[in-house]
């Protein structure tokens, strides 16, 4: 028996769908999954350990053989010290420049620009680490009169830089799609163009800078390779803007090939692995939540 | 002959002509918009009513393509030679012809505009709101939710909504893009009956699709085809019997367009 022409496409509509669906629920199951995974890894260990003490204590001492110490404290103070500064630099350049692009400059000057900062987003990070070796910190001695130049300025500076294209490409997506009525709007009431950007264009298109600025924010704060490099890799909490840290996953990167599978040290990395998805899951859900907050107002 | 006393001369245009990358839209326009007269602009789509608006305040700058030439006078001044062409667009209302709300609330919508101009305190901006949003008629409806989104109020409110942030730089001329298309014919009447009032204090140019709105509320209606100014005259004249041009005749009582 010959399938007509419609049941035939009915079932290609049915195919189709099936085929989008699974794609959806794969991304719920993936996320799941690498939880899962990390979970089961790191999850031993937190029957072991006092909380208090992992989350707040500066002693990393996991290699001790007779009184090793799993305190991240210092590591969470590096993460999260070198991400706000990172975000301290770049969201004015970054959504400053997605203004420039979106409002201010002309078409030629545009596609050049946004080349530029695509391919700055292209770059490896484990490039952008040798910058921060060979350029930034010599150059931060030489300004600054440091001591060392590799610390938590170096990675934020360095971080700062790769999260900008992220943030410049999402903003201006984000102001391209305030529609062009508001924009003729305001400029028939009278407006100059920094009034229509600031009055009409920001309010407009908040929820879609916000996730600009977010995406920067995973973005600096999951990087691993850039601040291993720049930052010193030193376990302390720092006291200036030029005293080295380390972050919770260099830390990852750089101690766990050296673990034997299961042990505490291996453990103890999953957890911090763990707390690393609990971070962005705290991120995204404030994100959310101003969102929401700002749409409900 | 004596002519009577013309009144004097808001805007001034003289052969203006605009194309669109080439393709050209307005074909030499030649017309004058007197002092407190109602100036109707008739004419099916397409025939650059909108075009002609925009040539006035200067918002054809905004679209690239777009190439002007011939003079627009404003109160005696080329627009072409006006620095601040903000304070231009002050001094003309303008409303289009769906109303965009800005991403604001009612009240600041209307404030907008006064605020950039530098009103800042809080009980004058007061006045001027609810001064406009009365005007507009639209007061009664919104005087309990002024910090709701505009966007939040219904198409006809909308309207008003741009018709009082229209009226918030206080210009000097009006001009209205088929403002009724997106409201009742009751809420029509009422805008009709308040540009009626706002005669005494500016002028006002309104493009409509409606001729017979242009007959109800016009002193005098420019009839627009394809671009070329067919007749302009007083709105009585045009709706006679004996127009200057058969065309206008045809289109007025509904033979085309």
């Amino acid at each position: 028996m010959r399938l007509s022409r419609k049941q035939l496409r009915a079932w290609s509509e049915k195919l189709i769908e099936l085929a989008i669906r699974l794609c959806g629920i794969s991304a719920i199951v993936f996320v799941f999954g690498i939880f899962f995974f990390v979970f089961r890894e790191g999850a031993p260990f937190l029957a072991k350990i006092d909380l208090r003490e992992f989350l707040f204590s500066d002693q990393w001492i996991p290699t001790s053989q007779t009184n090793p110490r799993y305190g991240v404290g210092a590591l969470i103070v590096g993460s999260v010290s070198v991400t706000v500064l990172a975000m301290a630099i770049a969201v004015p350049f970054g959504v400053g420049a997605a203004i420039f692009l979106s409002e201010f400059c002309g078409p030629r000057a545009k596609e050049g620009l946004k080349i530029t900062i695509e391919l700055l987003a292209a770059i490896p990070s484990v490039v952008w680490g040798f910058i921060g070796l060979s350029v930034v910190s010599p150059l931060l001695i030489q300004v600054f009169h440091v001591p060392i130049g590799v610390n938590l300025f170096n990675g934020a500076l360095l971080l700062a830089l790769m999260s900008v294209p992220i943030i410049v490409s999402i903003g201006e997506d984000a102001l391209k799609a305030v529609p062009d009525t508001y924009r003729e709007a305001a400029v028939a009431l009278g407006a100059t163009r920094w009034q229509v950007v600031y009055r009409v264009l920001l309010p407009a298109a908040k929820n879609g800078l916000l996730a600009a600025v977010l995406l920067g924010v995973g973005r600096a704060i999951g990087e691993t390779m850039a601040v291993l490099m720049a930052t010193g890799h030193s376990i302390r909490i720092p006291h200036s803007l030029f005293d080295p840290i380390r972050t919770l996953t260099a830390t990852i990167a750089a101690e766990l090939g050296e673990t034997s599978q299961g042990s505490e040290h291996y453990q103890v990395l999953f957890l911090i692995g763990l707390l690393l998805f609990l971070i962005t899951f705290i991120v995204n859900l404030t994100a959310d939540l101003v969102v929401k907050g700002i749409r409900r107002k | 002959m004596v002519t009577p006393m013309a009144a004097p001369k808001r805007i001034e245009i003289q052969d203006l002509r605009l194309s669109y990358g080439g393709r050209e839209v307005l074909h030499g326009i030649t017309l004058d918009v007197e002092a407190n007269e109602i100036l109707a602009i008739i004419g099916p789509a397409q025939s650059g009513k909108t075009s002609l608006l925009r040539c006035m305040n200067r918002m054809i700058d905004v679209i690239p393509e777009a190439r002007v030439s011939g003079t627009v006078k404003v109160d005696g001044v080329d627009v072409r030679s006006i620095r601040n062409v903000c304070e231009l667009r002050r001094k003309i209302g303008m409303v289009a012809p769906l109303p965009v709300g800005l991403p604001l609330s009612i009240y600041d919508n209307v404030a907008f505009a006064p605020m950039q101009a530098g009103v800042t305190g809080t009980a004058e901006l007061d006045v001027l709101v609810e001064r406009c949003l009365r005007r507009a008629a639209l007061w009664d409806e919104v005087k309990d939710r002024l910090r709701t989104l505009g966007s939040k109020l219904s198409g006809g409110q909308q309207q008003r909504l741009t018709i009082a942030r229209a009226l918030s730089h206080q210009p000097e001329i009006l001009c209205l893009d088929e403002f009724s298309i997106a409201i009742d014919p009751i809420t029509t009447a009422r805008i009709e009956d308040v540009l009626r009032e706002l005669r005494s204090e500016m002028t006002v140019v309104m493009v409509t699709n409606l001729v017979q709105q242009a007959r109800r509320l016009a002193d005098r209606t420019a009839f627009l085809l394809n671009g070329d100014l067919i007749e302009i005259g007083p709105t009585e004249a045009v709706f006679s019997d004996r127009p200057a041009r058969r065309e206008t005749y045809d289109y007025v009582q509904g033979l085309f367009g």
